[in-house]
C-alpha cells in the first residue's frame, strides 16, 4: 500500500529545512505542480512568494509556509461561495462530464438540504446512462426526498426537468435538484441539449443555481470543462468531488480565477453526509496542513 | 476550447529563431526543452516523468544525431516523438487468453473511471472476435451498478452473472468466484469481472480487490483510468499496482479534449502497457491502443509527419501533373472526379486524416458529425454511369439520371446534387489552374496559400447536404495536387495551416516558419 501523496506531506519536507534556498524553491514548485495547480498558477505563486521573501528579508521556511497559506486563502476567498437558494422553488441544475459523481453529489446534497428541514424533489433527467435513474432513486430513498422519474426509457431530459419543476410548484416543494446525464464538453450535440433543459426550466421559473461537478482527480482539463459548461449551461457554482482520495484539486484555483465562478460545495466520500460547503480556510488547511 | 496555445504553435514560435542556424546551441535547445516541459505539464504528465523525459531529450538534442541532420529543429521534435512512443510502450500488446478456458479478465479502477461501461464494450468486442464472454457483477457498492451492468450486457448481447442485488448487499469476492465457476459450467470462454470503484488510499477496498484477484486468479487485470486525470495518476496507478497488480491499462474518455498525459505517467511509472482506448459512449467506441497516436496527442502536435507521408504516398506525382493539365484544359471529367475521390480514400479514413492535423482537437466534435460513407455513395453513383456519361456530363438527361439512381441505389435528387457539385468543382478548378482565386459561396476570400477556409468548411457543414464534405475534401486534395504541379506552394503548409490557424490568415512569415518546422 503506497502512502497517500499529499501536498502537506510534500511540503513538510520543504518547510522542515533550516533556511530558504534554491532547493526550497524547486521542491515548492514540484509540490505545487504535483497538486495539479498547473504550470501557470505554480509560476505565479512561486514568483509572488519569492517577492515577499525578498521584501521581508526572511530565511525562515516557517514564514514561507505562512505566506503560502495566506496567498492561497486570499486567492480562493475572492469569490462568494454561498449558495443562493432563496427562490421558491429554488431550482438547482447539476451538470458535469461523465463519472465525476453528479448523481452521488445530488444524493448527498438532498440530504444536506433535508438536514436544514427543506423539502426537496429530485428530477432524474439523466435518461441516457444505463441505470442512472435507479441510482438516483436509491439516493433519493436514502435522503428521504421525492423523485420524479421519466415515464419511459430515453425520454427527453428536458421534459423530465419540466415535470419535476411542475411538481414542485404544484406541491410547493422548496427545492428542486435536477440530475443531468454526464457529457464530455467536446460533444456539441449533448451540450446543446443542456441548453435546452435550461431554456425549458427557465420558462417556468428562474433557475437558482447551475452547479458544475468537477472531479478532484482531474488535471488541467478541468479548465476546459469549466469553460465549455459555463458557455453552454451558464454555470453559477462549482462542486469539487472525490477530495477524500489522494487527489488535490489544485486546478480549481485556476478555474475559479479564470472563470470567476466560485466553488460552492465539496464532496469527500461516498457516505451520505460527506458533503460540505466550501470554506477557503479549511480547504487550504487540508491542502497544506 | 482550451486556452492554451497548442504545443505546435509554441514550438513553431521558439523554432522561428532557429531558422537558418545549421547548429543548435545549448541555449537554443534549452528554450525548446522548456516549451516541451510546459506542454507536458499542461497535458498532465507527472512532474517526475517530465523531468527525466526532458533531461533525456536535452541530451539527445545536443548530440551528433541532431547536428548532422538537415533541419535540427525538426529533428528535436522527432526525438520527442520517438521518446514518447518509447515510454508509451513501443508496440501494442494483445490480450492473453488462458490455455484452459475460461479466461478471466478483472477490471479495477477509481470511481467514475468508466469500468462498467468498459465491461460492456470489452464484452461486445470479444464477442465480435468470436469469443463467448460473460459479465460478472462484482460491483456491489455503488447504487444500481448491478442494474447498469445488466443493461449494458443486454445492449452488448452478452449474459450477465448477477446473483446479488448490490447496493451494499452481498460479498463481491464470492460473486466473482461463483461467476468464474458459472462460466466454466456453461462453457463461456471469457469472464469479465466488474468491480467497485475504489480510491487508491482506501486500504479496505484495495484489500477487497486483492481478495477478488486471489479468488478468481485472473489472466488479465485491467486498470481502467480516465484520460482526464491529473497528477494523481501516478499515485493511483502505484496504489493499484501494489494493491492488485494489474497487467494492462485501459484509457477511457479519450473522446474528450484532455491530452491524456496520464497515459504517459502510468506507463512510465508502472511499466505496464496501455492496451485499449475507449473513445465514446457507444458500445463500439473501443479500440486497441496506438502509442504513436497518443504521443502526438499528448504533444498536441498532430500527426503532421504521417499526414505528409501518407499524402505523398497516395498521390502519384505523374497523375497529379496529368490532373493539373486537365484542369487547365477543361477536360476534367467525372472519371477524374472519381479518381480523385479514390485517391483520397487511399489516404485512409478522412476522419482519421483530419484528426491528424495539429490543433484539430477543437474540430473533433465536428469530425464526429462527418459521415465517411458519403464518399462510398458518391462512388456508387459515378460507377453507375456509362463511360460516355462519365466523359461528358452534359449527356445526363432525366431518364439517364433515373437509371443511374436506380443502379446506385439512390435517388435522382442525389444524382442531381452530385452532378451539380461536379460542375461547380470543375469550374472552380479551372479558375485555380489559371491562377485565379475561386469564388466559393460562404467561404470568403482565401488567404495566401492557406486553404484553411476550405478545410474549415469541411467541418462546419455538419448536418448539411450529403456529399458536400466529401466534395470539400476532394477539393482540398485537388488543391494539393494542383500545388504539386506548381512547386512554389507547399502541400504540408496548406494542410497544417488549415487546422491550426483557424480563422486568421497566416502571414508570409508564419508560413515560412511553419514550413521550416515541417522540414520542407
Amino acid at each position: 500500500m503506497a502512502n497517500p501523496w499529499s501536498l502537506s506531506g510534500a511540503l513538510r519536507g520543504v518547510f522542515s529545512r533550516k533556511t530558504i534556498d534554491d532547493t526550497t524553491w524547486d521542491d515548492l514548485e514540484t509540490s505545487l505542480i504535483g497538486a495539479d495547480f498547473g504550470p501557470d498558477v505554480t509560476e505565479q505563486i512561486t514568483e509572488h512568494l519569492r517577492e515577499q521573501v525578498a521584501r521581508y528579508n526572511t530565511t525562515d521556511p516557517a514564514d514561507l509556509r505562512r505566506m503560502l497559506r495566506e496567498n492561497l486563502e486570499e486567492r480562493l476567498s475572492k469569490l462568494d461561495s454561498t449558495l443562493k437558494l432563496s427562490n421558491r422553488p429554488a431550482v438547482v441544475l447539476v451538470v458535469g462530464v461523465n463519472g465525476v459523481g453528479k448523481t452521488t453529489t445530488i444524493g448527498k446534497f438532498a440530504k444536506f438540504l433535508r438536514n436544514f428541514d427543506r423539502t426537496v424533489v429530485v428530477g432524474a433527467a439523466d435518461t441516457f446512462r444505463a441505470a442512472a435513474v435507479e441510482q438516483l432513486g436509491t439516493w433519493a430513498e436514502r435522503a428521504g426526498v421525492q423523485i420524479v422519474k421519466p415515464q419511459q426509457q430515453g425520454q427527453d431530459p428536458a421534459s423530465v426537468a419540466f415535470q419535476t419543476v411542475e411538481k414542485a410548484m404544484r406541491e410547493s416543494i422548496e427545492i428542486v435538484i435536477i440530475d443531468t446525464a454526464g457529457r464530455l464538453q467536446t460533444k456539441a450535440g449533448l451540450m446543446d441539449e443542456l441548453g435546452k433543459i435550461k431554456r425549458v426550466v427557465e420558462k417556468q421559473t428562474e433557475i437558482a443555481e447551475v452547479l458544475l461537478v468537477l472531479d478532484a482527480t482531474t488535471g488541467q482539463n478541468g479548465l476546459a470543462q469549466a469553460e465549455a459548461f459555463i458557455q453552454h449551461a451558464g454555470v453559477t457554482g462549482l462542486v469539487l468531488t472525490k477530495l477524500d482520495g489522494s487527489a488535490r484539486g489544485g486546478f480549481v484555483l485556476a478555474v475559479q480565477e479564470q472563470t470567476g465562478i466560485p466553488i460552492k460545495l465539496v464532496g469527500q466520500g461516498e457516505g451520505i453526509n460527506d458533503l460540505t460547503g466550501f470554506t477557503p480556510h479549511v480547504f487550504v488547511q487540508n491542502l497544506i496542513g | 476550447m482550451a486556452t492554451f496555445g497548442s504545443l505546435s504553435d509554441r514550438l513553431a514560435e521558439t523554432l522561428k529563431n532557429l531558422r537558418g542556424k545549421g547548429k543548435l546551441s545549448p541555449a537554443d535547445v534549452d528554450g525548446t526543452v522548456r516549451e516541451i516541459r510546459r506542454a507536458l505539464l499542461d497535458a498532465d504528465v507527472a512532474l517526475d516523468v517530465v523531468k527525466s523525459f526532458t533531461a533525456a531529450i536535452r541530451e539527445r538534442a545536443l548530440g551528433d544525431e541532431v547536428n548532422k541532420a538537415l533541419n535540427p529543429a525538426q529533428q528535436v521534435v522527432q526525438i520527442v516523438n520517438e521518446e514518447l512512443v518509447e515510454i508509451l510502450g513501443g508496440q501494442q500488446r494483445r490480450l492473453e487468453f488462458a490455455k484452459k478456458p475460461p479466461t478471466v479478465i478483472m477490471l479495477a479502477g477509481l470511481q467514475g473511471a468508466g469500468k462498467t461501461t468498459l465491461a460492456g464494450k470489452l464484452a461486445k468486442w470479444l464477442k465480435k472476435e468470436g469469443h463467448t464472454p460473460v459479465l460478472v457483477a462484482s460491483d456491489l457498492q455503488r447504487p444500481n451498478a448491478v442494474t447498469q451492468l445488466q443493461v449494458v450486457g443486454e445492449q452488448a448481447g452478452v449474459p450477465v452473472f448477477a446473483p446479488e442485488p448490490g447496493n451494499g448487499v452481498g460479498d463481491p469476492v464470492k460473486v466473482a468466484k461463483n461467476g468464474v465457476r458459472f462460466a466454466a459450467d456453461k462453457l463461456y470462454d471469457v469472464v469479465i469481472v466488474d468491480t467497485a470503484g475504489r480510491l487508491g488510499v482506501d486500504a479496505d477496498m484495495m484489500k477487497q480487490a486483492a481478495n477478488i484477484r486471489k479468488a478468481v486468479d485472473p489472466d488479465e487485470v485491467l486498470f481502467v483510468i480516465d484520460a482526464m486525470i491529473g497528477q494523481d495518476a501516478v499515485v493511483t496507478a502505484k496504489a493499484f499496482q501494489d494493491g492488485v497488480d494489474f497487467t494492462g491499462v485501459v484509457l477511457t474518455k479519450l473522446d474528450g479534449d484532455a491530452r491524456g498525459g496520464a497515459a504517459l505517467s502510468v506507463a512510465h511509472v508502472t511499466g505496464r502497457p496501455i492496451m485499449f482506448a475507449s473513445t465514446g459512449e457507444g458500445l463500439d467506441d473501443f479500440e486497441p491502443f496506438h502509442p504513436d497516436r497518443m504521443a502526438s496527442r499528448i504533444l498536441d502536435l498532430g500527426d503532421i509527419l504521417t499526414l505528409i507521408e501518407q499524402a505523398q504516398g497516395a498521390f502519384d506525382e505523374a497523375e497529379a501533373l496529368e490532373m493539373a493539365e486537365k484542369f487547365a484544359t477543361d477536360s476534367f471529367t467525372l472519371d477524374d472526379f472519381l479518381k480523385q475521390m479514390q485517391q483520397l480514400r487511399n489516404m485512409g479514413s478522412i476522419k482519421g486524416m483530419l484528426s491528424m492535423l495539429p490543433g484539430a482537437k477543437g474540430m473533433r466534435e465536428q469530425l464526429d458529425n462527418f459521415d465517411e460513407r458519403e464518399i462510398v455513395r458518391t462512388e456508387a453513383i459515378i460507377q453507375s454511369m456509362t463511360k460516355a456519361e462519365r466523359a461528358n456530363s452534359k449527356l445526363l438527361n432525366g431518364s439517364r439520371r433515373l437509371r443511374i439512381a436506380r443502379g446506385a441505389g439512390s435517388t435522382v435528387t442525389e444524382v442531381n446534387q452530385l452532378v451539380n457539385r461536379f460542375e461547380q468543382a470543375a469550374k472552380m478548378m479551372k479558375t485555380v489552374a489559371k491562377g485565379g482565386v475561386p469564388q466559393v459561396p460562404g467561404m470568403g476570400p482565401i488567404p495566401g496559400a492557406g486553404f484553411g477556409g476550405g478545410r474549415k468548411q469541411v467541418a462546419k457543414k455538419k448536418g448539411s447536404k450529403a456529399g458536400n464534405p466529401a466534395k470539400r475534401a476532394a477539393e482540398n486534395a485537388r488543391l494539393a495536387n494542383g500545388e504539386k504541379a506548381a512547386p512554389a506552394a507547399p502541400t504540408g503548409g496548406g494542410f497544417g495551416l488549415g487546422g491550426k490557424k483557424g480563422d486568421k490568415a497566416p502571414t508570409q512569415e508564419e508560413l515560412a516558419s511553419l514550413q521550416k518546422f515541417l522540414g520542407r
